[in-house]
């Protein structure tokens, strides 16, 4: 025991019992420290890489910005209990949702939008905002017409269910009519969603008639674009402050598209000369041009460059 | 002896079924309790408690919130409504009062797990694997704190495997089943009560509420012991039976320590009686 009581700095054999058990605590504390924080590090990280939300997933109404509401939402299903129409449900761990927070899919059950708001009234946190009091205000997610070639009403058919179901109809979506093409004879009516009324509660998708929906509701932050906040739109400044801000612009002629309809109103009708004017070249059928490629091109814009 | 209902003061003599598994009935209906309260509602239209334990309403008045859940919000700089508040400090005055670690012996659904995985693990007689330092929880502990606040975000809630079962019980489960069978099998194979007592960071907190628990079970026959070991086998945190029991650094019989959970089954398990559910004040020893 002599060499015990020596002050342990020869072979580790030779260490103090104390030395010894300070080296199993500093073990401990370490294996401690090292397990703890490298699980919590863990799910730190798996919650970063696991928040983002999927495109078909809607947050209830009154819900945060995303980050804001992964802050508060405690995941304790309050607004699914109060949800009347059972819509919402907790996403579990392995779905695309983060785990335990409560969403809807617009496609399966739709928001019904009620009056008094319950979901919003049950959540003890704030993640669901009680400053919503009025449902036509809530912005879960934002309606786009993601399909133009399958849309009825823009094969020129006149389904308008996404419209007509809406429950801010004529606000958040609008029949714009248009001029059809194709037949060159009727109006296409195409709906039209307009995100300052659109309250994103995904009855338009459930109802569109097609086996894959042409109109889709998604989160606002994947629906919308924004502009910069230092744009200014000309005609809008315009209007406020009655007349340009920068003064009269110089009216630049336009050459080189006399007689075609290129910057000139759609509205207007344009009809094209039926005869050659007499002051053009005689009236020789004119020779149809060759491009490089060599294939023959008629009509088309002639700039009348000449090698 | 007076706040102990022992049917029979002699020892030879064998104690019935009932107070050989006393303490864990009445935990496992306690538990069952919690979670029928919370399913009474969608399984038969009688609504008492809505949510879970991470927050819920009781008959419609009462708030209950986890109080590590309403630290954790507070932490990511969201200042929750007043009803998560005032469940919190419900919650948190409740456990103070009655001992931190009550949660995991009475409510926590997890226990039921681990339970069976400690048992399974003593069946099989499994001695191997690597135990991790118990004071791993706390480090566990202040680490989803400390993630909490860097990511913004409740971080912990997307693996807690307490508010993972007991919603997924509540509200339907899938993927959280792999969590809570990967627990199981590592409680049973690698660590023995490794979830409960040395990794869960709820646990820890609760264990730190505990410090003034009311609650608490005395070795107060504790010269009947004749060293047959069985509390320690069965005790999930066999650590708290030897200062009261064999008075090391203590004089008095209570299990002070608050990592004990208050279960009650070294009472169950003891043919010697030595052990009896009580309070903190009751220093009596035979």
């Amino acid at each position: 025991m002599d060499s015990a009581r020596q002050p342990a700095r020869k072979s580790p054999a030779a260490e103090s019992p104390a030395s010894a058990a300070r080296r199993r605590f500093i073990n401990g504390v370490a294996a401690a420290a090292g397990g703890g924080c490298l699980m919590a590090l863990g799910a730190g990280l798996y919650s970063r890489s696991a928040s983002a939300l999927p495109a078909q997933a809607l947050r209830p109404p009154g819900a945060l910005a995303e980050s804001d509401f992964l802050a508060a939402c405690v995941r304790c299903g309050l607004c699914v209990r109060d949800c009347p129409y059972h819509i919402l449900k907790l996403a579990d761990l392995g779905e695309p949702v983060p785990t335990g927070t409560p969403y809807f899919t617009a496609r399966q059950l739709p928001c019904e939008m009620c009056d008094d708001i319950p979901c919003v009234k049950a959540c003890p946190t704030g993640a669901l905002d009680r400053e919503l009091t009025d449902i036509n205000q809530a912005r879960m997610g934002l309606a786009a017409l993601v399909d133009h070639e399958s849309c009825l009403n823009f094969l020129g058919l006149r389904c308008d269910v996404c419209y007509r179901v809406c429950p801010v109809i004529d606000k958040a979506i609008t029949l714009e009519t248009q001029h059809n093409p194709r037949s060159d004879r009727h109006a296409m009516l195409l709906p039209t969603v307009h995100s300052d009324a659109c309250t994103g509660c995904g009855k338009c998708e459930k109802s569109c008639v097609l086996p894959e929906p042409a109109i889709k509701v998604f989160p606002r932050k994947l629906a919308q674009g924004a502009l910069p906040a230092h744009y200014r739109k000309g005609w809008e400044e315009k209007a406020r402050h009655g007349g340009s801000l920068i003064g009269e612009q110089v009216e630049l002629p336009v050459r080189g598209f006399e007689g075609s309809t290129a910057g000139r109103s759609a509205t207007e009708t344009v009809v094209a000369p039926a005869t050659p004017e007499p002051s053009a070249a005689p009236a020789v059928p004119v020779p149809p041009s060759k491009d490089i490629s060599g294939v023959v091109r008629r009509g088309g814009l002639d700039s009348h460059w000449k090698p | 002896m007076a706040s102990v209902p022992v049917s029979s003061a002699d020892s030879a003599a064998p104690r019935s079924l009932w107070l050989r598994q006393r303490w864990l009935v009445l935990r496992r209906l306690s538990q069952a309790l919690v979670l029928l309260a919370f399913l009474s509602g969608p399984w038969f239209g009688l609504w008492i408690a809505k949510g879970n334990l991470s927050s819920s309403l009781t008959l419609g008045v009462l708030p209950l919130t986890d109080p590590l859940l309403a630290l954790q919000t507070l932490l990511t700089g969201h200042l929750p409504y007043s009803a998560a508040l005032t469940g919190a400090a419900i919650v948190l005055g409740f456990y103070l009062l009655v001992g931190g670690r009550v949660f995991c012996g009475w409510v926590c659904p997890v226990n039921v797990v681990t339970d069976a995985a400690a048992w399974t693990r003593r069946r099989l007689g499994i001695k191997t694997g690597r135990v991790p330092d118990a004071a791993t929880r706390y480090w566990l502990l202040g680490g989803i704190l400390v993630a909490a606040a860097v990511t913004g975000r409740l971080a912990w809630e997307w693996v807690n495997p307490v508010s993972l079962l007991h919603r997924g019980l509540i509200f339907g489960m899938g993927g959280g089943l792999f969590v809570i069978a990967g627990i199981f099998v590592y409680d049973v194979l690698v660590a023995s009560r490794g979830w409960c007592g040395h990794l869960c960071p709820m646990g820890a907190f609760y264990g730190l509420l505990g410090r003034t628990a009311l609650l608490r079970i005395s070795a107060s026959k504790r010269s009947a012991c004749d060293d047959c070991m069985d509390c320690f086998t069965v005790c999930p945190e066999p650590q708290v039976i030897r200062p009261a029991l064999k008075a090391v650094g203590q004089a008095g019989p209570l299990i002070l320590s608050s990592d004990c959970t208050t279960c009650g089954r070294c009472i169950d398990v003891c043919d010697k009686q030595v052990f009896k559910m009580t309070h903190r004040f009751d220093q009596r020893s035979e």
